[in-house]
């Protein structure tokens, strides 16, 4: 599903991802890993598109289109989600009509019809329940004065509605406390299926817990320095990431 | 010193314009008017009122003040009119006052034609005419005053709620040269009185026209008045309007001014709170393009205690545009408890349009609540990527949220036709297409 080859990508005048190699298959659940700075969020906005980046080397093929050339919408509309690690407030756009338009830019792209509102809010009532947001929530303009738990619930609750082939998210678990963390987790979980993917960026091994990876990876200095399966993140989290860097320095 | 005799020679060249027009001498008021704007002249770029319009170098480029031949029939006037709303219609076509396309069906409301009502010496028309404007210390209200040749007077009686809006039409001719009008209204709202008046600009035709306007509006204990200035012309209009309201004890005035299109506007608009429990909401919003100019400088003045007022004012400025905002709050020494807010809010899309925005409150009581904030930004590229983010392309992202910044003016407006009506203009600017 997506495929990254020796990625390199840098920021003003730093480069922060030193040549990334990463395949991920429909059905799999990956998790990044690492200390700060190591790149992580960076890899989550360059695959989304943010435009501040600049690659420099390296390929990145999502369902056998080259992603790099896609803006952030035509990514999105290829089946790329990414959650944010802090959700924008946008006044004045209210956010079920923010969804409705979103959708149906996708649905169009997909060659489905746009879905009429009775419908729209149908499908909205479904995911809602899904992962427990508030009606009153949505009601509202986009994520304006929204609490930390509840921006992210909204998107989870937007990845919910707009079924992407891989959703990218990206410390989605910082800031939650423990209920809001599980309502998240099985938010997603509840979402995963054979013919999509995910990517779970973090910090910490909690999150793991609830949703449980295939693979996880460990990220330094903008590589991936150890790949593992779901011990690995046990293991990061009783010993730290010091030991990785000495690995990594003596390496 | 080419700007000041530039400005001197522009002076003269109207003041003789005037004397062509129009015999001042047969006129006391008239002459007087003259005299002051010859004293005055027409403010050079270096007038503290004037540092970001230079209406003496707009003038004098985009005009010559001669007389112009007279233009052909004006052909159909209906694409002008907004639709879908019931309302009384007033139309003036190059500042005359044309009664074949006028229609005023409600009992409720007296509209009268102001020099009519002036020379037939009607009693409510002679008791407030020429009170309110400051016409001896402004340039341009002294040109109006000397040269004002027509205009409405509209005059809702005690205790009447005018329930149809009244539409004042500016229409200008100019397929055949350079058109000027100067037009003065009166509108008087009795006690505990109610009306809405709403006037739209617009012309055929590719001359440059400018058009001079003081309105003067008097607004009596515990009446209602709402206002609606609508500058949606071709870009060879250039405007100045004085709105001079006058707000006695527990009146409530709202205006909205809404700047789309045309060439060049400097809009004045005063409300003098004379009274207590007074509510006043002035709003404003200018999608700007192309090389506008749209000035807007309000003034509140806050004389007696106990008094609200509130401005909201936005902006969205593309290409080379050029906005100015000034606001100006007074709160008199015995004005007490006076709440008073202003927020004047832009979004600059290119790096050649500008906005020179200013805040000026002047208050000499000390048991006041006011605020006052300024924002300029460009448009936010976070919010942008995020919403691209979600499948939306780009151009409906931008639409999305110049929308909603504008719309946070257009919610304001309580009339349901207005509001679809001025909804409709901005989202066809903005290209709204979610």
């Amino acid at each position: 599903m997506l495929s990254i080859k020796n990625l390199q990508a840098k920021i003003d005048d730093k480069q922060i991802l030193n040549g990334i190699n990463l395949e991920v298959k429909a059905g799999e659940v990956h998790a990044i890993m690492g200390p700060n700075g190591s790149g992580k969020s960076t890899l989550a906005s360059v695959l989304a598109g943010r435009e501040e980046y600049e690659i420099l080397e390296g390929e990145v093929t999502f369902q056998g289109k080259d992603l790099l050339e896609l803006s952030p919408d035509e990514r999105a509309r290829e089946g790329i989600f990414l959650a944010f690690q802090y959700p924008v407030e946008i006044p004045g756009v209210s956010t079920i009509n923010f969804m409705k338009t979103a959708l149906n830019q996708i649905r169009t792209h997909r060659g489905q019809p746009a879905l009429d509102a009775v419908s729209f809010l149908q499908l909205m009532k479904e995911k809602m329940k899904l992962v427990e947001i508030d009606q009153s929530l949505l009601n509202r303009a986009l994520n304006e004065g929204f609490s930390g738990g509840e921006k992210k619930r909204n998107e989870i609750f937007q990845m919910a509605m707009l079924e992407p082939k891989l959703a990218i998210l990206d410390e989605t678990d910082s800031g939650l406390d423990i209920d809001a963390l599980k309502i998240v987790s099985n938010g997603v979980n509840k979402l995963r299926s054979k013919n999509n993917a995910v990517i779970v960026v973090t910090h910490y091994q909690r999150l793991l817990d609830y949703i449980v990876p295939d693979f996880v990876h460990v990220l330094y200095k903008g590589k991936i320095v150890k790949s593992g399966t779901k011990e690995l993140a046990l293991e990061l989290e009783a010993k730290g990431y010091d030991w990785i860097k000495d690995e990594v320095s003596v390496g | 010193m080419s700007v000041l005799t530039t400005d001197k020679n522009i002076t003269t060249q109207i003041a003789s314009f005037i004397k062509q027009k129009v015999n001042v001498d047969a006129d006391p008021i008239r002459k007087e008017a003259l005299e002051d704007f010859e004293r005055l002249g027409i403010p050079h770029a270096k007038h503290e009122e004037y540092k970001y319009t230079p209406i003496a170098r707009v003038l004098e480029k985009n005009f010559s003040f001669t007389p112009s031949p007279a233009s052909g029939p004006i052909g159909s006037i209906d694409q002008f009119f907004i639709k879908g709303i019931d309302a009384d219609t007033i139309v003036f076509i190059d500042g005359v006052f044309s009664k074949d396309h006028s229609k005023i069906s409600s009992s409720d409301v007296k509209v009268l034609n102001l020099k009519e009502a002036i020379d037939s010496k009607n009693e409510i028309a002679l008791q407030h005419f020429g009170k309110y404007a400051d016409f001896r210390n402004d340039s341009l209200s002294a040109w109006n005053r000397a040269a004002w040749t027509e205009g409405v007077f509209i005059h809702v009686a005690d205790k009447v709620s005018v329930a149809k809006p009244v539409i004042i039409y500016h229409i200008t001719n100019a397929t055949d040269g350079e058109v000027t009008a100067f037009n003065r209204n009166l509108f008087v709202v009795g006690k505990s009185a109610q009306v809405t008046i709403i006037e739209k600009y617009d012309s055929t035709g590719k001359a440059n026209h400018f058009s001079n306007f003081v309105t003067e509006v008097v607004v009596n204990e515990n009446a209602g008045f709402e206002h609606y200035s609508i500058q949606n012309d071709q870009n060879n209009r250039f405007q100045r309007n004085l709105t001079q309201i006058y707000q006695k004890n527990s009146s409530r005035v709202n205006t909205y001014t809404f700047t789309l299109n045309g060439k060049f506007y400097r809009n004045n608009l005063n409300l003098i709170l004379d009274g207590e429990g007074i509510e006043s909401h002035m709003y404003g919003l200018y999608l700007l393009n192309g090389d506008t100019l749209a000035d807007n400088h309000t003034v509140v003045d806050h004389m007696k205690p106990n008094s609200f007022s509130n401005e909201l004012y936005k902006g969205i400025l593309d290409d080379s545009s050029k906005g100015v905002f000034n606001g100006k709050i007074y709160v008199r020494p015995q004005a007490q408890k006076t709440n008073a807010y202003q927020n004047n809010r832009n979004v600059l899309l290119t790096d050649t349009a500008s906005i020179n925005t200013k805040p000026q409150l002047e208050i000499w009581a000390d048991d006041v609540k006011c605020s006052h904030g300024c924002t300029t930004g460009q448009i936010d590229e976070e919010a942008l990527f995020y919403l691209q983010s979600r499948g939306i392309n780009k151009d409906t992202a931008r639409a999305m949220m110049l929308y909603a910044f504008a719309g946070d003016v257009v919610d304001h407006v309580p009339n349901e036709k207005m509001k679809e009506y001025i909804d409709a203009l901005i989202s066809d600017r903005l290209h709204k297409d979610f």
